[in-house]
């Protein structure tokens, strides 16, 4: 039996002067869980259940014929993941090539943003004229709606008539061709620096200002307070920030979407696309689910090691 | 504290790089939404030649704006309202009570962040749709459909962050008031969930941002009826032409409503991400 109120003192002397009577323990019992309950069947509805779902469904030969009725589709095994995970074959292959795409785009977009981020935050934190105006503006990014922002730079990626090919004196194609790689990377570190900006500005809040006092009185210079006090505290926040970019551009759909229209070039072709390309273009749920379960495993297990690696250095440094 | 000679010119470089990066793309709807459409079809120009509003009364001809408009408002909204109501009660029980399974739910509901979009879209859609088959209740293609959804993307993070809110309110609040005789939902309702204003507010909008922007979802999940703003916009691109003209001045109209509740509020975010997620 979970314990009904627990460090709550107020609450057992309240009670007190009244026989707590059996029921009314239950009732207390039962209370956290009746208030979790609308967020536990609502997470198990979109979440869960879709996810065993999906699971199972990778298992299956799930294609348009078996939609309206998807209890006949027959079971694949294993078939659906060797199919994928062949590599010589051409659809191995190109989900391979989605891969190495995806790792590419997250690793350039997430160092930016949080470089971005970082300097600019840190470069804040001392008052000058104008700061707050600055500080509004570069939020702006990350307020306006995602499709209102790309449609924006696919607006000025055009070739005869962008503002891009203006700017840079060029005549080329920015959305097909080896370009539109490029492209997805600087809609996305624009649309989301705002982001790191904004966490680590909140981090750099909770510094404590006698900290840097301290190391002023005892001689340290601008330099090594950076290193020695705004670094090490920022660790923790840069941690959690460092992996939900992570996880956000390496599931990040809605860019190339926009960007490119349902059929993103190959240059650009993100593994999110190419899963719902197979989908709902080819319909091969399976397949789809397949690689999907193939994704979500590679996220848990970067994820896993990630925040595994971040604790054992967590406690060497303590 | 006195900084090194370069940390001035770095400032003024960086800051100013970022805003130029920034301002760039807003200068180019604004401005690309108050031309004419032969300008916008012509080569780049920074300077308007002509300027004119026409674009901002042609929007909502060319394609069915309000009725996107309105999709999106209702949709958001009530994502943005229950997921709040969710959250609160759920954040109470997390912040306030001991009890079996709390950290196993803690991790669950942080770990369906991880979960990509793209994985529980293709279940989704075909429970969705089964729902349908089997009772009835028309949850594929409707407004409510994409209303449960959205709700459950911004709860796991509105959770968390209300939690870690509640938790730097004291107890003795709560307790106060037990001791005046409500129980503990009239202490939630009489003094956590007012004291606990500001976070409530700041997870509002993350929700309703979070469904206002959402793309993935809506257009697979809504037909022309229940279309959102994410997925109508796109209708401006005809086989023809675009209506360039158009595109950015009703990109324009969909991101007043966002950017101005974001930007009146940003303190509240601000101080909601800073006591619940980053700790």
């Amino acid at each position: 039996m979970p314990t009904a109120l627990d460090d709550a003192p107020a609450v057992k002397t309240a009670g007190a002067p009244r026989p707590r009577g059996v029921r009314r323990d239950r009732r207390r019992a039962a209370l956290p869980y009746l208030l979790l309950l609308p967020a536990i069947l609502l997470e198990l509805l979109v979440h869960l259940i879709p996810m065993i779902a999906g699971l199972v469904m990778s298992f299956f030969k799930l294609t348009q014929f078996y939609i309206r009725d998807f209890s006949s589709a027959p079971a694949a095994g294993l078939d659906n993941y060797k199919f994928v995970l062949d590599f010589d074959a051409a659809a191995g292959k190109s989900l391979l090539g989605s891969f190495w795409i995806t790792v590419l785009y997250t690793v350039l977009s997430v160092g930016f943003c949080w470089l971005f981020g970082t300097s600019a935050a840190v470069l804040m934190q001392k008052n000058f004229r104008g700061r707050g105006l600055l500080r509004t503006l570069f939020l702006v990014p990350y307020a306006l709606p995602m499709y209102a922002a790309v449609i924006t730079w696919s607006f000025m990626f055009q070739k005869d008539t962008g503002l891009v090919n203006d700017l840079l004196g060029t005549d080329s194609f920015w959305l097909i061709g080896d370009n539109s790689f490029w492209s997805l990377v600087v809609v996305s570190v624009w649309r989301n620096w705002p982001f790191a900006f904004l966490i680590v500005m909140a981090g750099l809040q909770n510094i404590p200002g006698e900290l840097y006092e301290a190391a002023a009185i005892d001689g340290a210079g601008w330099w090594r307070q950076f290193r020695a006090i705004t670094q090490p505290m920022l660790r923790p926040v840069n941690q959690v920030l460092l992996l939900v970019l992570f996880l956000w551009t390496f599931n990040d759909f809605n860019t190339p979407y926009v960007l490119f229209g349902a059929s993103a070039p190959k240059e650009a072709s993100l593994i999110s696309i190419h899963i719902y390309q197979s989908s709902f273009v080819t319909w091969n749920f399976g397949l789809g689910s397949a690689m999907s379960v193939l994704l979500l495993l590679f996220l848990l297990i970067v994820s896993t090691v990630y925040l595994g690696l971040s604790a054992r250095r967590r406690n060497a440094v303590v | 504290m006195s900084e090194p000679r370069w940390v001035p010119w770095a400032r003024r470089f960086v800051l100013g790089f970022l805003t130029l990066f920034t301002l760039v793309p807003l200068y180019a709807m604004v401005s690309s939404s108050l031309k004419p459409l032969g300008d916008v079809q012509g080569t780049w120009e920074w300077v308007p030649t002509t300027l004119t509003i026409q674009p901002f009364f042609d929007i909502w001809e060319t394609i069915p704006l309000a009725e996107y408009f309105v999709n999106s408002l209702v949709i958001s909204g009530s994502a943005a309202i229950l997921s709040v109501v969710i959250a609160i009660f759920a954040a109470y029980a997390l912040s306030r009570f001991r009890f079996r399974g709390k950290n196993f739910f803690k991790m669950t509901v942080l770990s369906t962040q991880m979960f990509p979009g793209i994985l529980f879209l293709l279940p989704l859609f075909l429970i969705f749709v089964n729902i349908g088959n089997t009772t009835g209740i028309v949850l594929y293609g409707s407004r409510l459909g994409l209303i449960i959804t959205y709700l459950t993307f911004s709860l796991p993070f509105a959770i968390w962050m209300l939690a870690g809110y509640i938790d730097s309110i004291p107890r003795e609040l709560d307790e106060a008031a037990m001791v005046d005789g409500t129980g503990p939902l009239g202490a939630l309702i009489r003094v956590v969930i007012p004291a606990a204003m500001p976070g409530i507010v700041a997870v509002g909008i993350y929700s309703f941002m979070t469904a206002w922007g959402e793309v993935l979802f809506a257009s697979v999940m809504t037909d022309s009826g229940t279309r959102t703003l994410a997925v109508g916009l796109q209708e401006y691109s005809t086989q023809v032409q675009v209506y360039w003209n158009q595109v950015m001045a009703a990109s324009l109209i969909v991101s007043v409503p966002v950017v101005a509740g974001f930007l009146l509020l940003q303190r509240y975010l601000v101080a909601g991400l800073t006591a619940g997620a980053v700790k």
